[in-house]
C-alpha cells in the first residue's frame, strides 16, 4: 500500500508508466470502464476546489467505481474538532482510497501515517499538490512528444506558485532543459528552488521581460499574478500588464509553443487566445482527469 | 575554582562556550538528582573558551539532541575515576521534539499532539526541515 504526497515520491520511470496509462485510457476508455466497479473513493475535502474535488470524482465515476466524501470542512467531522489521524482511521473502514485537500501543510502526509488505504494529496495549502504537477506531465507530453530537450518558459508570480516549483523539480529529472523565468523582481523564484536547478547543473535565466524570451520557448507556462501579494497598489498596477499574454505577445512565438495555466485565470491570458492551437490549459484539465485515473488504478494495483 | 572530579558519570567537554544552559535544559539535566556541574568559559588551548558538564550518574546523554546543538562537543563516560569511552558526535539524521516548527501554516500549529519532526536535508549548511511542510527550522 502506498500513498502518493508529493511528486519527487514518484521515480521518473514511475511517472513514464503512469504516463502511459493515461495515453491508453485516452486512446481505450472503454477498456477501463469496469475497473474500479466496487471500489470506492473518498473525497475528503477540508477547503473548498471545485475543480480539483471533480476531477477526482469524474476519474472514479469513469473507471466504474464509486465516490464519496465531503467539499469543505464546516460539514466534516474535523467542525466537532476530530483529528486528522482519526479522520484518516476511520474513512479507511469506509473506502478504498483517499483525496485529501486540506489548507494545512502536511495534513495528507498525516493522513497518509495513520489510513490503511492509499492516499492521494489533493493539496496542502501551498506546499504540494502532486496531481497537478502529473496533469501538467501529461500535457506536456502529450503536446511536445517528449519530457527531454525543451525550453520552458515560467511567467508571473514564480514566489509563492507552489505549481511551479513542483513542476520545476519535477523537470528537473529530464535531460536538457532549460528554464527561462519571467516574472517581476518581487515575485523571482525562491532561492531554495533555484539551489535544486544549480545542485544539478540546469540552466536557467531569469528576466522580467518576457517578449524578449518568447521566440526561444517551447513551453509557455503561465501563472496569476495576484494583487494581496504586493505592498502597495501602485506596483501592482504598474506591472500586472507586463504579465497579461495578448494575441499580438505570439507573434515572436515558436508555431508549436504549448501555453500552459493551472486554472483557474484571472485575467493574464486574454480570452481571444483560446482559440489559438497552441492554447493548452483547457485540454489540460482534460488531461488532469486521464493523469488521476491512471493514478487511481496505480494505487489500488488495478491491472 | 575547584570542581571534585566524578567517580561514574559523563562529562561533556569542548562545548561551544555560551551553549552550556541549552544544553543542560534540552537534555532534561534539571531532573537529576546527584551533582551536576556546569562550567562556563573554561579556558581552552583549541577553542580559546569552552564550556563542561560534568554528570555524576551513569546518565543517558541523548547524543541526537546534543549532534544537534553542539556537534563540536565531546562525551566522556566515567567510570572509577577514569574514561572509559569517549563519544564523538554527529548531526543527526532525524530530530524527535526537539525543536518546534515555527510555520503557521504547518499542520502541527493546530494538532499540536503530533511529534515534531525535522530530518536533516543539507549536511552541510545543516539544515532541518519539517517533517510534514519542509519549513527549514531556524536557530
Ligand atoms: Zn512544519
Amino acid at each position: 500500500m502506498r500513498s502518493l504526497i508529493d511528486i519527487l515520491e514518484l521515480d521518473v520511470t514511475e511517472i513514464k508508466e503512469l504516463i502511459d496509462k493515461a495515453n491508453d485510457i485516452i486512446a481505450n476508455p472503454v477498456k477501463y470502464s469496469e475497473k474500479c466497479r466496487g471500489k470506492k473513493l473518498a473525497t475528503l475535502f477540508f477547503e473548498p476546489s471545485t475543480r480539483t474535488r471533480l476531477s477526482f470524482e469524474a476519474a472514479m465515476y469513469e473507471l466504474g467505481g464509486n465516490v464519496l466524501g465531503f467539499s469543505e470542512a464546516q460539514s466534516s467531522s474535523a467542525a466537532k474538532g476530530e483529528s486528522i489521524a482519526d479522520t484518516a482511521k476511520t474513512t479507511s473502514c469506509y473506502a478504498d482510497i483517499i483525496a485529501m485537500r486540506h489548507p494545512k501543510e502536511g495534513a495528507p502526509l498525516v493522513a497518509a501515517m495513520n489510513a490503511s488505504i492509499p492516499v492521494i494529496n489533493a493539496g496542502d495549502g501551498g506546499h504540494n499538490h502532486p496531481t497537478q504537477t502529473l496533469t501538467d506531465l501529461l500535457t506536456i507530453q502529450r503536446e511536445k512528444g517528449r519530457l527531454n530537450n525543451l525550453t520552458v518558459g515560467f511567467c508571473g508570480d514564480l514566489k509563492f506558485g507552489r505549481t511551479v516549483h513542483s513542476l520545476i523539480n519535477a523537470l528537473s529529472r529530464y535531460e536538457n532543459i532549460k528554464f527561462v523565468l519571467v516574472s517581476p523582481e518581487e515575485l523571482k523564484l525562491p532561492s531554495y528552488v533555484k539551489e535544486t536547478l544549480k545542485k544539478n547543473n540546469l540552466e536557467y535565466v531569469q528576466t522580467t521581460d518576457l517578449d524578449s524570451v518568447m521566440p526561444e520557448l517551447d513551453i509557455l507556462y503561465m501563472t496569476r499574478v495576484q494583487r494581496e501579494r504586493f505592498f502597495n497598489e501602485e506596483d501592482y498596477l504598474r506591472l500586472k500588464d507586463s504579465y497579461i499574454l495578448r494575441p499580438e505577445r505570439l507573434n515572436t512565438a515558436k508555431a508549436d509553443l504549448a501555453i500552459m495555466h493551472p486554472l483557474p485565470r484571472v485575467n493574464e491570458i486574454s480570452v481571444e487566445i483560446d482559440s489559438d492551437p497552441r492554447a493548452c490549459y483547457f485540454k489540460q484539465v482534460l488531461n488532469g482527469k486521464y493523469i488521476r485515473m491512471a493514478l487511481i488504478l496505480k494505487l489500488l494495483e488495478v491491472e | 575554582m575547584k570542581i571534585d572530579s566524578i567517580k561514574n558519570g559523563i562529562v561533556i567537554d569542548h562545548i561551544t562556550a555560551g551553549k552550556a544552559m541549552k544544553i543542560y535544559n534540552l537534555l532534561g539535566l534539571d531532573e537529576l538528582n546527584c551533582s551536576v556541574a556546569l562550567i562556563k568559559n573554561v579556558s581552552s588551548s583549541k577553542m580559546g573558551k569552552k564550556d563542561i558538564i560534568k554528570i555524576d550518574t551513569d546518565f543517558h546523554v541523548d547524543l541526537d539532541i546534543l549532534g544537534y546543538v553542539d556537534p563540536g562537543a565531546t562525551v566522556n563516560i566515567i567510570q572509577n575515576e577514569e574514561m572509559v569511552a569517549k563519544k564523538k558526535l554527529e548531526l543527526p539524521e532525524k530530530l524527535t521534539n526537539v525543536i518546534k516548527c515555527k510555520n503557521p501554516r504547518c499542520i502541527t500549529s493546530t494538532e499540536q499532539e503530533l511529534p515534531q519532526i525535522f530530518k536533516l536535508t543539507d549536511k552541510e549548511k545543516k539544515v532541518y526541515r519539517c517533517m510534514y511542510c519542509e519549513t527549514a527550522a531556524k536557530e
